[in-house]
């Protein structure tokens, strides 16, 4: 057990935990925060995809302890932001989520894109989401969202 | 009736977005306790000892003597133990559950199981066989004698994975002492409900079942959840606490149901003006260890036989055939994937045959409206395949492009699959076997609740189901709730299958609401109950497999246009375009979101998703062996949808989510077959498979 003190979606916590931990056990089990997803518990899929420090990674290939004195975001943080209500409504206009397990990564994995590519090209997006496996879309709705996103969000990245 | 076609957000679509939709691995329940399976690890063997740890306080084994009632999973064929008793017939079956408050430790303590085995011989391959079926269409023997060529030949498919996002889960619980209630990622409420009610001699006050948000299921989550759902019902009558199973991604690969590996010989005989007159076929298909549903899955195959063509005389017989291996099921086109594959690649090859244009000579064969099916019925509706192929080359381009990839060494191809999907249950399933119900509610204060079966698992039923009824209602859709299934509310609508809810269950809410709206009186409480009722032309002999089998055919067109590198084989897909007759869309863009869907895991069955078995145990565990196609693998895809209006489904609809699927495969096989050069009569055709082709010039 170790004390690991980070920012989780904007706010200072600390926790005694096993600094071995998956930081994906840590956010659900611990947090509660059931928004990041483990649909293979390999870093093959991107359901549990959150921002540290802005960077995309996979939660649950991610040790607890690397995320001390950093800033964790997940889905439950950025869906209180104007991007993410940007986002949502592209997805919903393109029909960019069915059966929603992938979704809270996928938008995660756009956020991460868009805040270092605000004018993606199609082939960066399709880069930028290649590491979140969807199984109902075929992606081709989740990439107009995107690109739609980028149109009537213009500015907010 | 306001029209249904125009899209509207799907009413789940924030709380999907926001990560505040409910999966069963999101629950907790107070003093939950987790299960493991311990499995066996040899292909098939006599149980001949188990010896056990000393297992910690609080840690329990579950195995086949706590069964109360009946150790078999209820299925279409119930072969299914819950658990295995003194014999095991495939790697990966569970032989017990154990029980405790920590994962960790229970992942400590299966390793620390022993299971002694005397082992036997396991059989693989298509040999055994356990179902098989026949029926004929005409006088085939005499189209033979009377043939001017015969052709024949073989294609085989292999396994495919449904890779929902989600993994399998379930969680049961005591309510009550005499009552066990189930959580879990499920397509079919009542298949678990009536499972755990016979595996525990339960009565149907005594179970209950809930289905929380669903993260993708494919057909993977039609029967398979009964089997889990059996285990768990049997640990909480012993335990008496809730307890919660989430399979990790591995142990989904490795056991859960799988689309059944096929072999297809198709013989035909055919004329002198080039016209087929007659199909001799048999199909086989690897059912695994149990037979489960594999008898339908093969009926679905056999009668797909003849596809979007109408061929006079057919000699149709299949088996499944049963293997010590992983059990194989649902999955999205239930048999017709496999047929459809073999039917385009055999028609596009006796073409080449007779030196013959392909397009014209399919077209030639093209089913007409009152034309006989494969089975003896009739296609009573109008067939607007002509206009849907004309759509398909004229945004493909197709007719340039064959031509201009036909100079050797252009490594680039394009194919286009003609393919049907017959929707809603085969044959008198629907009134034989499901006799579905739904029920609406209105309450005093006039708002309407629909209690039925559908399971929401991505494909939008949610929102398109309230939107029938409201619009037959002329509600606002948000005086209308359809909530997630709970069998202590609803009634059985019958399960999330066969292309079957949007046409049947939605023809049904439709025909409640209109009762509703002739009995509506403001302030007072209504019930509405409708039960289905097979249409009066129906005519189906399951013994002969003869008649109409089924009520409607949706219809479809794929192009796909590949590259194949000359250097490794790599296969490109540069372009897909598709056009569908699904009646009258209900909700546009959650049909186009369907076929998205649908064609992107057709293609991958015919060129990437690789899955096989050595002496039974499956080699792919995850993500990084089986690949499903990622966002740089999918060209952008253009689909167009015809209307063509079925006068009984609700909006004219008709069955969508299976269509979508069964032409990516052959669609995508031709393309690489002009790409190469040479035949293709199996897939997937891996870069390997390509070499190999290459490689016997």
């Amino acid at each position: 057990m170790s004390n690991i003190t980070f920012k989780l979606n904007h706010e200072e916590v600390s926790v005694e935990l096993n600094p071995s931990m998956r930081l994906l056990d840590a956010l659900r089990d611990h947090f509660h925060l059931t928004g990041p997803k483990e649909g293979c518990g390999e870093g093959e899929c991107g359901a549990c995809s959150v921002l540290v420090n802005g960077k995309l990674v996979n939660s649950c290939c991610f040790p607890l302890a690397n995320v001390q004195g950093k800033e964790v975001l997940t889905i439950e943080g950025y869906s209180k932001t104007e991007r993410y209500h940007v986002l949502v409504e592209a997805f919903a206009h393109e029909g960019g989520s069915q059966c929603g397990i992938c979704t809270p990564g996928m938008l995660i994995a756009a956020e991460s894109l868009l805040t270092k590519n605000n004018h993606p090209t199609d082939e960066e997006i399709r880069i930028g989401i290649s590491g979140n496996l969807c199984r109902c879309t075929g992606y081709n709705a989740i990439i107009k969202a995107i690109q739609r996103a980028i149109k009537q969000g213009a500015g907010l990245w | 009736m306001k029209d249904l076609t125009r899209s509207t957000p799907k009413v789940d679509h924030e709380e999907k977005c926001s990560g505040k939709s409910v999966f069963v691995s999101d629950i907790h329940l107070e003093g939950m306790l987790f299960a493991k399976t311990v499995r066996s690890t040899v292909a098939k063997a006599k149980i001949t000892g188990i010896s056990l740890p000393v297992l910690p306080k609080g840690y329990t084994i579950v195995d086949h003597k706590d069964v109360i009632k009946e150790n078999v999973v209820n299925m279409i064929f119930s072969d299914w133990p819950v658990f295995a008793t003194d014999h095991v017939n495939y790697i990966g079956e569970p032989i017990m559950l154990i029980v405790g408050p920590d994962k960790k430790v229970l992942d400590d303590l299966v390793p620390q199981i022993k299971i002694d085995y005397e082992l036997e011989k396991p059989e693989f391959g298509y040999f055994h066989s356990s179902i098989h079926k026949e029926y004929t269409k005409g006088d085939t023997k005499l189209a033979f004698f009377n043939s001017d060529r015969i052709i024949e030949e073989t294609f085989e498919t292999g396994y495919q994975e449904q890779a929902y996002i989600e993994p399998q889960g379930m969680i049961a619980y005591p309510e009550g002492p005499k009552k066990v209630t189930l959580i879990g990622s499920m397509q079919c409420p009542y298949y678990i409900k009536n499972a755990v009610m016979r595996t525990l001699g339960y009565s149907e006050d005594q179970v209950r079942v809930i289905q929380p948000s669903v993260g993708g299921a494919f057909g993977g989550k039609e029967e398979f959840p009964s089997t889990t759902a059996c285990q768990l019902a049997t640990a909480v009558v012993k335990i008496g606490r809730p307890i919660k199973m989430i399979f990790e991604r591995e142990e989904d690969m490795l056991v859960t149901t799988k689309r059944h590996p096929s072999k297809i010989t198709l013989r035909a005989a055919i004329d002198e003006n080039h016209k087929i007159q007659a199909i001799k076929a048999h199909v086989s298909m690897d059912g695994g260890a149990y037979l489960g549903l594999s008898g339908v899955v093969l009926a679905r195959a056999m009668i797909a036989v003849s596809a979007s063509y109408t061929i006079p005389h057919l000699d149709v017989s299949g088996d499944v055939y049963t293997t010590n291996t992983v059990p194989t099921g649902a999955f999205r086109g239930f048999g017709a994937p496999q047929m459809i594959f073999a039917i385009e690649m055999f028609m596009h090859h006796i073409a080449k045959e007779l030196h013959a244009d392909p397009f014209t000579f399919r077209l030639a064969h093209l089913a007409k409206q009152g034309d006989l099916t494969s089975t003896g019925g009739v296609f009573r509706d109008p067939i607007i395949m002509k206009e849907l192929i004309q759509k398909a080359a004229e945004i493909s381009d197709y007719h340039k492009k064959v031509v201009a990839y036909r100079k050797p060494g252009s490594f680039k191809g394009v194919g286009m699959s003609w393919f049907f999907h017959g929707c809603g249950f085969t044959g008198d399933g629907e009134s034989s076997h499901i006799k579905a119900r739904v029920k609406l509610v209105k309450d005093e204060q006039d708002h309407v609740f629909v209690l039925i079966a559908a399971v929401d698992m991505g494909q939008g039923a949610k929102t398109s189901l309230k939107r029938i009824v409201a619009q037959t209602l002329d509600l606002p859709n948000e005086q209308v709730t359809f909530n997630n299934p709970d069998t202590d509310q609803i009634l059985d609508s019958g399960p999330t299958v066969a292309s079957r809810t949007t046409m049947i269950v939605g023809g049904l809410l439709q025909r409640a609401a209109e009762s509703l709206k002739k009995a509506w009186i403001p302030g007072k409480k209504i019930e509405i109950i409708e039960k289905y009722q097979q249409p009066d032309y129906i005519r189906w002999n399951e013994a002969t497999m003869k008649g109409d089998a089924y009520p409607a055919y949706s219809w479809g067109v794929n192009v796909v246009e590949v590259e194949v590198s000359p250097i490794t084989y790599q296969v490109k897909v540069k372009g897909v375009w598709s056009v569908y007759d699904v009646g009258k869309a209900i909700d546009e863009r959650m049909v186009l979101g369907q076929a998205d869907g649908g064609i992107t895991q057709g293609i991958a069955y015919g060129y990437l998703e690789v899955m096989r078995h050595e002496e039974g145990k499956i080699k792919q565990k995850n993500f990084t062996d089986y690949i499903i196609p990622t966002s740089v693998d999918v060209p952008v895809y253009q689909t167009v949808l015809y209307e063509n209006p079925f006068p009984f489904g609700p909006n004219g609809a008709k069955g969508v989510g299976e269509l979508t699927l069964v032409g990516g495969a052959p669609a995508v096989a031709l393309a690489i077959e002009q790409a190469i050069g040479k035949k293709i009569n199996k897939i997937p055709a891996t870069p390997e498979f390509i070499m190999g082709l290459l490689k016997h010039e």
